[in-house]
């Protein structure tokens, strides 16, 4: 990688962009770690835990403090959604799994706000080359969320309708029993389609506001702050909407996973 | 971009991240809006009753005011029906008192007048005994005569 960062961007954009959309690793093959991945999504984990951890220790049960509010409102707000989406009654798992999805993945989408430059440049003074902070960015961190959602669904689909009964969905829906092969295929291009679209969604929305905002940078500083405002406001919404989306879909196919099928055949 | 190591390491954070949410975070709070909830319901419902009770409380008061008035009108009635009782009861006495007077002094003066009268018939009866013995130049005998002069004066 060519170490192009004291060059001022305009001078060699190809190499700046690339430069800016390269992770830190570390490893090799199957083993690179995307250091700066794992680094950012820990750390807002962990401030995400101890926010919890404030607010939940001493709960105050008259008029709440702004944290407390704030936290309160999101929590409300999951606990309706979750129980408006759910036709059985939820698992209690979903509300905390909805909660985790919406706040960590809009922190970590947030961190797309940060100028461009700021935080690669301040690593790069501790000696460190790459630093991507935008943890969503990394099909890694996407896929991650979307496969555990699947295996959710699959170990809920499992306990509320059996094994056999889950299997033999495969085969009858939707066509009915006489379109046995149709049915499979359909049904097995379904359930790899919704965790590709669950992880790429995310992963394709935060990828591109980024590159975007590399595009920006490139130009020349006293034109870029109006392309920047226009797509810094809009991305504000991307970033909340992103999140929201992904937390509904999780509930949504959480919820399918816990029907149990009429016998209608 | 190929599949690394780092989408483990990320679902292992995810899963200790809703651990813990699940764990500390969520059952406190639902039970804290719960009962926030339940609180504000109450405390609306007992602001209807105090609206209610106040309602109540007035109308009570504006009773016990007209009840207390009607109650001095009466007594005011009744104190005011005794004084004409009395003034009455007074004037009654006054009259009677007034009769007996009357009566006592028309009594005194029949006696007065028989009185009177038994005094003139002594004398008439005299002043008879005396013409008569001067008409007749006789010494009349008043033991003879005194069964027919004392029908004489009887008769006066």
């Amino acid at each position: 990688m060519i170490h192009a960062s004291n060059a001022p961007a305009t001078a060699d954009p190809t190499t700046y962009i690339q430069h800016h959309l390269h992770p830190l690793q570390a490893g090799q093959g199957f083993w690179t770690f995307n250091l700066d991945t794992l680094i950012v999504g820990a750390l807002l984990a962990l401030l995400l835990i101890w926010i919890a951890y404030v607010v939940a220790r001493r709960p105050e049960q008259g008029v709440p403090g702004t944290l407390q509010n704030i936290v309160e409102l999101i929590v409300e707000f999951v606990e309706t959604q979750v129980n408006d989406t759910f036709l059985t009654r939820p698992s209690p798992l979903v509300g905390p799994l909805a909660f985790s999805i919406f706040t960590w993945v809009f922190l970590m989408n947030s961190m797309d706000f940060f100028p461009v430059d700021l935080i690669p440049k301040l690593t790069e003074m501790s000696g460190i080359d790459h630093f991507k902070v935008v943890a969503t960015s990394d099909p890694h961190t996407t896929f991650a969320l979307s496969l555990s959602v699947f295996l959710l669904t699959f170990f809920y689909n499992i306990k509320m309708k059996g094994v056999g009964n889950y299997f033999k969905g495969y085969l009858i829906h939707p066509f009915g029993k006489w379109l046995l092969p149709f049915n499979l295929f359909m049904t097995l291009v379904e359930e790899i389609a919704k965790p590709l679209s669950l992880a790429l969604r995310l992963f394709g929305n935060m990828f591109a506001g980024e590159l975007v905002f590399l595009l920006i940078a490139i130009l020349p500083w006293w034109t870029l702050w109006i392309p920047g405002l226009v797509w810094s406001i809009f991305h504000v919404l991307v970033v909340t909407l992103q999140a929201f989306i992904f937390m509904v879909l999780t509930i949504m196919y959480l919820s399918m996973a816990h029907e149990v099928p009429q016998e209608d055949h | 971009m190929n599949v690394t190591a780092t989408l483990l390491g990320q679902m292992i954070t995810f899963s200790l991240l809703v651990i813990f949410i699940k764990e500390y975070l969520w059952g406190p709070l639902i039970q804290v809006l719960e009962d926030r909830k339940k609180r504000i319901a109450d405390g609306l419902a007992a602001a209807e009753r105090g609206h209610h009770e106040r309602e109540l409380g007035k109308k009570r008061a504006l009773e016990i005011i007209r009840e207390a008035r009607d109650a001095a009108t009466q007594m005011i009635e009744q104190a005011q029906a005794r004084t004409r009782d009395i003034i009455e009861d007074s004037e009654d006495e006054a009259r009677s008192a007034a009769e007996r007077l009357i009566t006592a002094a028309r009594a005194e003066i029949n006696m007065e007048m028989s009185r009177a009268k038994e005094q003139l018939r002594s004398q008439v009866i005299t002043l008879a005994i005396a013409g008569a013995e001067r008409i007749l130049r006789k010494e009349v005998d008043a033991k003879d005569h005194e069964q027919m002069l004392t029908h004489l004066a009887a008769n006066l």
